[in-house]
């Protein structure tokens, strides 16, 4: 696989099918729903201790503007995704072309799926930042590894809003 | 002499904690009718912490953009701020008036980011 920035787009070219599947899942990887653990954890209460009445106001108020917030961005990756659609023979090689101005949704869609990912599996803080560990084994060491591609990928797109 | 009915002015509460004075109806009472604001209670009030809380997911790259953008902060404070967060579990960002506070809040979470409002002690 490699990634680099052509003109207005990123590019990530040269996708094996396995790569390719693991990024055709982020939309469905970023949604908590069903996950008390990643429900919890996307919609974290505004105030620690006891606050009903603040907490409730929140849960009316702001978190369907955040529902819609991270939807608008899944729906936007989902979208760009659409161009690996395919059997998986004609994944191979495949190229996917991110235009820079879908930089925050990528972000937020990445985010969110890494987010909901960890809490689904209770990773552990020296799970998280053990880079070196093979994605063949368990579906656990499978998901760690989506964690940390999909990390890889958000480092990738931050560097280049920097430039 | 029967004076001319006025429309009077009851102090409302806002959200905000300012009080602003709004029409009540016609009344006898012959009060001016120049719209003031007070600072209510709430508003003299201690004020309150933005905190940022450790999630170990969370790029690091990616918390200090999140305080440039919504702090407006140059990078070296933002990368200040992160690294307390990674290091210590938390950091203050911001403290003020409660309303905006809770607009910050509001904004990291729609980046992700575990953040509360705490009240100063």
């Amino acid at each position: 696989m490699e990634i680099c920035r052509r003109k207005n787009q990123i590019e990530i070219s040269e996708l094996d099918p396995f790569l390719a599947e693991l990024l055709r899942q982020i939309p469905s990887s970023a949604n908590p729903e069903g996950e008390p653990a990643a429900e919890r954890r996307i919609f974290s209460p505004p105030i620690n201790g006891k606050q009903p009445e603040m907490c409730a106001e929140w849960k009316m108020y702001v978190e369907p503007e955040l529902r819609r917030l991270f939807q608008t961005a899944t729906e936007t990756v989902g979208a760009d995704l659409k161009q690996l659609n395919g059997n998986e023979q004609s994944l191979t090689n495949r190229t996917l072309r991110i235009p820079t101005k879908h930089s925050d949704a990528w972000l937020s869609a990445l985010n969110q799926a890494r987010l909901v990912i960890a809490a689904k599996n209770n990773f552990t803080e020296l799970e998280l930042s053990d880079h070196l560990r093979s994605p063949i084994g368990s579906r656990r060491d499978l998901s760690l590894f989506q964690v940390n591609f999909y990390g890889f990928l958000q480092e990738f797109i931050l560097r280049e809003l920097e430039c | 002499m029967t004076a001319k009915p006025l429309e009077a002015e009851v102090a409302v509460p806002l959200t905000s904690g300012i009080v602003r004075f709004m029409s009540a109806g016609p009344s006898t009472i012959g009060a001016p009718t120049i719209e003031k604001e007070t600072r209510a209670e709430e508003a003299l009030d201690l004020p309150w912490h933005v905190v940022v809380h450790n999630d170990p997911v969370n790029l690091m790259s990616y918390v200090t953009m999140v305080f440039q953008r919504v702090f407006g902060y140059p990078r070296d404070k933002a990368e200040r701020h992160m690294l307390e967060v990674h290091q210590k579990g938390r950091s203050i960002l911001w403290s003020g008036m409660r309303e905006r506070a809770e607009l910050y809040v509001q904004q990291l979470h729609g980046y992700l980011l575990l953040a509360t409002i705490e009240k100063v002690t």
